[in-house]
């Protein structure tokens, strides 16, 4: 009896004291890495030229009050943090952290309270309603094929390598200069259906054959010209007869 | 396999022994005798033969329908079937069919009766006519009068012909902000750093004046142009304004909302065709591209119920600009 009640006792104990590593840890990673933008206390850091940071730039950051999971999670996993100047546009690249020190930093972030990425099943979603939604809402920026553009003094990004998580993530949370779309505009139902629409438009499939890196009916008009008029020129050659 | 070789070696065998028919009458040849090229023969049969089998791996590639590159497979046999064929047909036109030229001198062109007839028939013809003027004046006329018909609806291109037309939108005071889908939009559901887009209660999306992006400006932002009161302009910071572009009519549809404002650009209304910037916060004033004057802005209130209604018209005419449209 003494021996069950012990080793009840051991599981229990052992994932708090797990847990509560995680904590320490996300919290020794945050002060490490993320306090001089951030600030100590997460209510973020106004630019203040005459104080320089590490590499003389001036430190500045939005608060982390509150943003939760949804934001920690999107950021850190995209590699748009850490950034260099930030003045800059986050880009995505390879993630700083290891998926354990991720999981510290953004419990830790979360624990602040906040709100979570929403629940995405793309499978849910229908194709040709993420194509509506994605024209009404997204492709004036992103382009109906989720290429990416250009706004005035900043880049919409490609969509090329956002995961499911990603794409949801980002429309609730709007990142950088993106606007965010709430739930009355766009429902987690409809939410599915977006995703599943850019995750086709990353992949699409080619009815017509060889895609050509997809460059548009144009381009791709000029090279169907090219190829069969070679081959044209080169069948007169053959079957007609000089003048002479 | 043996059946295939012994329905081959037939149909070869059959197309060598052809006899030739001895004709009943002996006539002179046009066509000097040429000896039987049985190569030819067997390179346009062979070639025929490859045509077929091209032509079945099309069927059999379509029907099975499942193969990778399925498309340029279906390319390629229909291709390679007409390929083949084709290549028959030029093996068959240079070497088998006898190539005879056949001319025959033009026959030189004469004076003759037929024409004199012609021109007699002419000068008779007008005989009947007596009041030759008037018939070239009502011509002309006719002529005249169908010309302006065909030009006149170019003025429909321009403000001249209906002034008003390009005035007129469906806003009038009291009427519901709706969204796409028909549904009122409330005050409280307007957030920040969102952009809504909305069309007047039971009006036409496609109408020119009909869309309206809405957005929330923060109060210590809001700087409209002098006479909007941003009470009657900006209830609680929302504030409205035609989805169209001011510069080519496009649809402004993006906004650049930054996420913290400290580090990035501000907010600003940009339209994706040639990159129009208009601030909200400013009435929307051009910050930078082609466009040549503000969006028009809509007044707005908020109905007892919360609901978002327009106030009046438009601060502008909605659209394009065109010659003329500041003149009032």
């Amino acid at each position: 009896m003494r021996v069950a009640v012990l080793l009840l006792a051991l599981l229990l104990v052992v994932p708090a004291a797990a847990g509560a590593e995680g904590a320490s840890r996300g919290r020794d990673l945050f002060f490490s890495r993320c306090a001089e933008c951030h600030g100590a206390d997460l209510t973020g850091v106004r630019a203040d030229p005459s104080r320089r940071g590490a590499e003389d730039k001036v430190p500045a950051g939005p608060p982390l009050l509150g943003v939760g999971e949804l934001a920690a999670d999107f950021y850190l996993r995209t590699g748009y943090m850490p950034l260099d100047d930030a003045a800059e546009q986050p880009r995505r690249s390879t993630p700083s952290y290891s998926e354990r020190d991720l999981r510290a930093l953004v419990g830790f972030i979360a624990s602040f309270g906040g709100p979570r990425t929403p629940d995405v099943h793309p499978a849910r979603g229908s194709t040709s309603v993420g194509l509506k939604l994605f024209v009404e809402n997204c492709a004036g920026c992103h382009q109906v094929v989720g290429a990416g553009g250009y706004v005035t003094g900043a880049e919409a990004v490609a969509l090329d390598d956002a995961t499911a998580r990603q794409i949801a993530q980002a429309v609730r949370i709007g990142p950088y200069v993106m606007p965010r779309f709430t739930e009355r505009q766009i429902s987690n139902r409809e939410l599915d259906s977006l995703v599943r629409y850019v995750l086709y438009a990353q992949d699409p499939r080619d009815r017509g054959g060889w895609s050509l890196e997809h460059l548009g009916p144009v381009s791709e008009g000029i090279v169907a010209w090219l190829v069969a008029g070679a081959a044209l020129l080169l069948v007169a050659r053959v079957i007609g007869e000089r003048i002479r | 396999m043996r059946w295939l070789w012994s329905a081959l070696a037939l149909l070869l065998g059959r197309g060598r022994r052809e006899p030739i028919a001895p004709s009943a009458v002996e006539r002179p040849r046009i066509v000097p005798r040429e000896d039987p090229s049985p190569r030819a023969e067997l390179a346009v049969l062979a070639l025929l033969g490859l045509a077929t089998v091209a032509a079945v791996a099309f069927i059999v590639v379509y029907v099975l329908d499942r193969l990778p590159s399925q498309t340029q497979l279906l390319g390629l046999t229909l291709g390679l079937a007409f390929a083949f064929l084709s290549a028959a047909l030029v093996v068959t036109a240079r070497r088998l069919v006898p190539v005879e030229e056949v001319s025959e001198p033009y026959p030189e062109p004469q004076p003759s009766a037929e024409a004199d007839e012609i021109v007699q028939i002419l000068d008779e013809s007008g005989e009947r006519v007596t009041r030759r003027r008037l018939l070239k004046v009502a011509a002309a006329g006719a002529g005249a009068t169908l010309g302006a018909a065909l030009v006149v609806p170019a003025a429909s291109l321009g403000p001249v012909a209906y002034p008003d037309a390009l005035r007129r939108s469906p806003w009038r005071r009291g009427l519901r902000l709706v969204d796409s889908n028909g549904r009122p939009i409330r005050a409280g559901d307007i957030e920040g750093k969102s952009l809504y887009t909305a069309f007047p209660r039971g009006a036409s999306h496609e109408e020119l004046g009909s869309p309206l992006v809405v957005v929330r400006v923060e109060g210590t932002r809001l700087d409209l142009p002098d006479g909007r009161d941003p009470d009657l302009w900006a209830p609680e910071g929302i504030v409205a304004y035609s989805k169209i572009c001011t510069h080519a009519g496009c649809a402004v549809s993006l906004y650049r909302t930054p996420l913290y404002e400290p580090t990035s650009k501000s907010p600003a209304l940009v339209c994706p065709c040639h990159y129009s910037t208009f601030d909200p916060a400013t009435g929307a004033g051009v910050i930078f591209g082609p466009a040549g004057r503000p969006l028009p802005q809509l007044p707005l209130e908020v109905g007892a119920d919360g609901t978002l209604r327009a106030r009046g018209d438009f601060s502008e005419p909605v659209g394009p600009s065109w010659w003329g449209v500041r003149r009032r």
